[in-house]
C-alpha cells in the first residue's frame, strides 16, 4: 500500500532549489534508506517532506495531497526525528516523550509512555533531566518521542528520521533500527531514513535511494544498488561489498586506496 | 507516607521522582508566598498598619483610624496589586522569551521592549512641551503610560518586521535586532538625559530605575486588562513553548502552527512588558532570576512553569518594593535598583553553585 508518494518534487533551501525533480514512493511496512554524500540534499528532502522547506511538484500522503492535511491530523500520522536536537532545558526524559502525545488519544498515554521507553531501554532514565544525559540516551529519547507520537494512531502513517541512530553505539544502533522495523513490519509504517553506516543501511533497508546534488542517481535493493561503482562515483569511496549471508553485506574500504572523497563539489549550493 | 527515591529526606508526596517539588506543592508554596508578601506590602511603610487593623478595612468594619483607611484604600492596596501584576508578567515574559530563543538568559529587556518603551515615556518628559504643545496638558496623566506602552509595542513590532523575510520569523535574527534596538534605544535614553533639565531629571530616574511609588488605583484600570490579558494569553503557549525547546521545527512537527505560535509569544511580551514599564519604569532581573529559580524548584514544562513563575513573580516585585519603601524610611529607593542590587549578586551566586556542581 502505497502511504508517500512523491512526483517530480523539488525543495528549496533558502530560496535555492536543493532537490529537484525527485519520484519517490514509500510504502506501508517498508524502510525507504536514503544514502548520499554530505550536502547532496537529503535532509533538504526530508524537511520539504516534513513541510518544514517549500516544495513543488505533486505531494501526496494517504492518497490526498499533502495539503490538504489539518496540521493537527497530520501530527498523529508522521512522525519527524531532526538530525540534532539538544535540550538545554531542565525537561525530563517523561516530559519529553510524552511531549509526543501532543493532541494524542489521552487515555493510551500511559500505556504508550511505558512501551517506547522500555523498548528503547529508556525506563531507568525515566525522571532524569535532559541536560544530564549523554548525546546517544538523548538521540533515543527523542526517537521515543517521535514513536509515541503515530504509535496508535490509525490509517497512513510515516516515519521520517535524519541519522537517528548517529550517536549511538552498535549495540544501541541496532536496537533503535530493529524496533523501527518491527513497528514498520507489524504496524504498516512506512520509514524513510537517512543513515550514513553503509552496513547499517545494507542491513536494515527494504530499499535503498541514492541521491547526488539533489538528484536521485540510483534507487533498489541494497543488493542491486550498494556497488563498488556506485560507491566510487558516488561517493569517490574506494570500496569492496562482501556478502556475508543472505541479506547481510559488509562494505570495507580496499586497502591501500587513495580515497578521493568530494570528487567535486556535490552540494548544488555549492557549485 | 512512602519515601521519595531519590530524596529519601523528603516525603515522596513532595517531591516528584526527579526530585522537583510537585506542582501541587510548589503552588501552595508561591501562594503562601504572595500571601506573607500582600501582609508585608500593605502593613508596612511611613504609616505602619498593624496587619488586625488591615482586615478590620478590608472586611468594610467602620473603623477609627480614617488615615490608615485612606493609607491602605488610595495608596497600599492599588500599589500591592500593580506591584504583583507587575512581577507576574515580567516574571512569565521572561519564562516566555527563553523559551522562544531556547537560551535561559533571554530577558524583557533583552529584545528592546522594556528600553523602548522607557525611551518612549523619557521623549515625552524632555521633548513633549516641545513637540506636543498644549496636547501634552489634554492628555496630562495618560500621556506617559500610553508613550510607553506604544513605545514598547512598538519597539517589538520593529524587531519583529525587521526578523520577518517570506512569511516567517527567524528567532536568531529576532533576538539579534532586539539587542540592536535595545542599544539604540539606550543610546536615544543618554542623549535626552544628557538633554534634560534637573527637574526632568527627576522624573527620568522613575522611567530608568522604575518605581511603584505613584501607583493608583487609575494605573490599575490603565495598564490592568492588558497585564491579566498577558498573564492568560501565556498560558495558552505552555505546550509549544515546550516543543519550542527542542528547537523551532519540532513545534510545526507536533501539529503547531509554529508562525501563530511566535506571534502570540512576542504578543504577549510586547503588550505585557509595555504595560508593565507604563506603569512602573524599567525593572530588570525579574524576568531573568524567577523563571530560573522556578525551573530548579519546579522544573522546565512550561505547564508548570507559567502559572508558578506569574505567582512567584508578583511576590517578589511586592517584596523588593516593601524592602524599598522600608530601608531608608520615609524616602525610598527606586524599585528597579533593588531587584537589580538583590538579583545581581544572587544570580551570581546561582551561577557559581552550578559550575561547582
Amino acid at each position: 500500500m502505497t502511504v508517500l508518494q512523491a512526483r517530480q518534487l523539488s525543495v528549496a533551501l533558502a530560496g535555492k532549489t536543493v532537490v529537484e525533480d525527485l519520484d519517490l514512493t514509500l510504502s506501508a511496512g517498508e524502510i525507504t534508506v536514503l544514502l548520499g554524500p554530505n550536502g547532496a540534499g537529503k535532509s533538504t528532502l526530508l524537511g520539504g517532506l516534513a513541510g518544514e522547506l517549500p516544495i513543488t511538484g505533486e505531494l501526496n500522503f494517504g492518497g490526498r495531497p499533502m495539503t490538504a492535511w489539518a496540521p493537527g491530523a497530520l501530527a498523529r500520522q508522521r512522525g519527524v526525528m531532526p538530525q540534532r536536537v539538544e535540550v538545554n532545558f531542565p525537561l525530563t526524559v517523561e516530559e519529553v516523550v510524552r511531549l509526543g502525545r501532543t493532541g494524542g488519544d489521552r487515555r493510551a498515554d500511559e500505556a504508550i509512555l511505558a512501551e517506547v521507553l522500555s523498548a528503547l531501554s529508556l525506563e531507568g532514565l525515566r525522571y532524569r533531566k535532559m541536560p544530564t544525559l549523554s548525546g546517544g540516551e538523548q538521540q533515543r529519547v527523542q526517537l521515543a518521542r517521535v514513536l509515541a507520537q503515530i504509535l496508535d494512531s490509525q490509517g497512513p502513517r510515516l516515519l521520517l528520521l535524519d541519522e537517528c541512530t548517529s550517536a549511538l553505539d552498535p549495540a544501541h544502533q541496532q536496537l533503535a533500527l530493529g524496533l523501527v522495523r518491527t513497528l514498520a513490519r507489524t504496524q504498516g509504517i512506512a520509514v524513510l531514513a537517512i543513515v550514513h553506516d553503509l552496513n547499517l543501511a545494507a542491513q536494515f533497508a527494504d530499499r535503498l535511494v541514492v541521491l547526488k546534488a539533489g538528484r536521485c542517481v540510483a534507487s533498489g535493493p541494497a543488493e542491486e544498488v550498494l556497488t563498488p561503482s556506485m560507491l566510487a562515483s558516488v561517493y569517490g569511496y574506494q570500496a569492496r561489498v562482501e556478502r556475508l549471508a543472505e541479506g547481510y553485506s559488509v562494505i570495507v574500504p580496499v586497502a591501500g586506496a587513495v580515497q578521493t572523497a568530494p570528487v567535486k563539489p556535490t552540494c548544488r549550493q555549492a557549485s | 507516607m512512602q519515601s521519595s527515591r531519590l530524596s529519601p529526606r523528603f516525603p515522596g508526596q513532595l517531591l516528584d521522582p526527579a526530585g522537583r517539588l510537585r506542582f501541587g506543592a510548589s503552588l501552595a508554596l508561591v501562594v503562601a508566598l504572595a500571601v506573607v508578601a500582600a501582609l508585608v506590602s500593605i502593613s508596612s511603610g511611613a504609616y505602619p498598619i498593624s496587619v488586625t487593623d488591615m482586615l478590620r478595612v478590608l472586611a468594610g468594619q467602620p473603623g477609627q483610624d480614617a488615615a490608615a483607611r485612606l493609607v491602605l484604600m488610595e495608596v497600599r492596596l492599588p500599589r500591592f496589586l500593580l506591584g504583583f501584576l507587575v512581577g507576574a508578567v515580567l516574571a512569565v515574559s521572561g519564562a516566555i522569551l527563553q523559551g522562544l530563543f531556547r537560551n535561559p538568559l533571554a530577558d524583557p529587556t533583552l529584545i528592546g521592549v522594556s528600553s523602548g518603551a522607557s525611551l518612549a515615556a523619557i521623549s515625552v518628559i524632555v521633548l513633549g512641551e516641545a513637540l506636543l504643545g498644549h496636547w501634552l496638558h489634554l492628555a496630562e496623566t495618560w500621556a506617559l503610560p500610553l508613550a510607553a506602552f506604544a513605545g514598547g509595542s512598538g519597539t517589538v513590532f520593529l524587531a519583529w518586521k525587521i526578523a520577518r523575510r517570506a512569511g516567517q520569523v527567524s528567532v536568531a535574527t529576532l533576538l539579534l535586532a532586539g539587542i540592536a534596538i535595545n542599544a539604540i534605544a539606550m543610546a536615544g535614553t543618554g542623549l535626552l538625559t544628557f538633554h534634560a533639565n534637573d527637574e526632568q531629571l527627576r522624573s527620568l530616574t522613575f522611567w530608568t530605575m522604575g518605581s511603584l511609588g505613584h501607583a493608583a488605583w487609575h494605573d490599575l484600570v490603565v495598564a490592568g486588562p492588558w497585564l491579566l490579558l498577558a498573564l492568560l494569553m501565556a498560558q495558552t503557549l505552555a505546550t509549544p513553548l515546550d516543543a519550542f525547546l527542542m528547537g523551532e521545527s519540532v513545534v510545526g512537527h507536533l501539529g503547531f502552527d509554529t508562525e501563530r505560535v511566535k506571534r502570540r509569544a512576542i504578543l504577549v511580551a510586547g503588550l505585557g512588558v509595555g504595560a508593565a514599564v507604563a506603569v512602573s519604569g524599567l525593572i530588570g532581573f525579574v524576568g531573568l532570576v524567577v523563571p530560573h529559580l522556578v525551573r530548579q524548584m519546579a522544573g522546565a514544562s512550561h505547564r508548570t512553569l507559567l502559572p508558578i513563575c506569574a505567582l512567584a513573580g508578583g511576590s517578589l516585585l511586592v517584596a523588593a518594593d516593601s524592602l524599598a519603601r522600608v530601608v531608608v524610611a520615609p524616602a525610598e529607593l527606586p524599585i528597579g535598583l533593588m531587584t537589580a542590587l538583590i538579583g545581581g549578586p544572587f544570580f551570581l551566586v546561582i551561577l557559581l553553585r552550578m559550575n561547582v556542581s
